[in-house]
């Protein structure tokens, strides 16, 4: 649960959505992550550190260079989010359709 | 297969909308809604009471066999319009969770067919998404096998 609530919290910030596009089509060091952002270096190492500490992005040694890449079946995860929700209400009205078909044709 | 409940929640707002097509006349759409017989058949849960009318409130519990409650909700209804629209407060009692919105659209498609809008408004981002992970939680997911129960029978 706290994983979960993590993971769409750390997508809910802006840059981090940036940083999460930018790294979706090329591995990327945090240098060159940070060359597109304003923002001071240290505030996107904290946001790397976020989105690795919840397994959107993930690491990767290469030399003495750091590489970070998006990891896609976390995002996936995350596109499954609602979809318990969405079930409850789903069969929660399906239910409805049933009872209410049953109660027309006794009329 | 692909279900015919559809859920919109926007990334960063304190919002989310439901939207569903019935295979039911608005009347009988509605009336499911109206009816506390029929409510309590389909959201498997008792009610209380339901006064139907502006300025009017709803009280619904769920127990267990031995009569522990579950599951006890409530709201206040600020409007109430047959087959048009009910606007009414929804608070889950027992739980950390604050008061929400909910505006509830009933239209006509044809005569057979009818579409329902839910639009509720959360009291933050945050909750909204504890909200949306509801589901995973047993005490909802206790009340929801019992509407499976229901609807077995009445197939």
């Amino acid at each position: 649960m706290n994983l979960r609530r993590d993971v769409f919290q750390a997508i809910a910030d802006p840059t981090r959505r940036a940083i999460l596009l930018l790294v979706s089509s090329q591995s990327m060091t945090a240098g060159a992550i940070a060359s597109n952002f304003d923002t001071a270096r240290p505030t996107v190492s904290k946001h790397l550190q976020i989105l690795t500490e919840c397994e959107l992005l993930k690491q990767e040694q290469n030399g003495r260079e750091m590489y970070y890449h998006l990891n896609p079946n976390k995002l996936k995860e995350i596109a499954d989010f609602i979809e318990p929700f969405q079930k409850m209400w789903d069969d929660r009205f399906n239910t409805l359709e049933t009872i209410m078909k049953k109660y027309q044709s006794k009329k | 297969m692909e279900r015919k409940t559809k859920i919109n929640a926007e990334e960063d707002k304190q919002e989310l909308l439901i939207t569903r097509e019935f295979d039911l006349p608005l009347e009988l759409l509605f009336k499911a809604y109206e009816d506390p017989e029929i409510v309590a058949q389909w959201m498997g849960t008792k009610v209380i009471k339901l006064e139907n009318k502006k300025h009017g409130g709803y009280q619904f519990e769920t127990s267990d066999k031995e009569g522990n409650v579950l599951f006890s909700a409530n709201g206040t209804i600020h409007e109430f319009l047959p087959n048009q629209r009910i606007t009414r407060t929804f608070e889950m009692e027992n739980t950390p969770f604050p008061v929400q919105l909910e505006y509830l659209e009933f239209e006509k498609l044809t005569d057979t067919t009818s579409k329902l809008t839910m639009h509720i408004v959360y009291k933050s981002v945050a909750f909204r998404n504890q909200v949306l992970q509801l589901p995973f939680a047993q005490g909802i997911n206790m009340a929801h096998n019992r509407l499976q129960e229901i609807a077995d029978r009445l197939k």
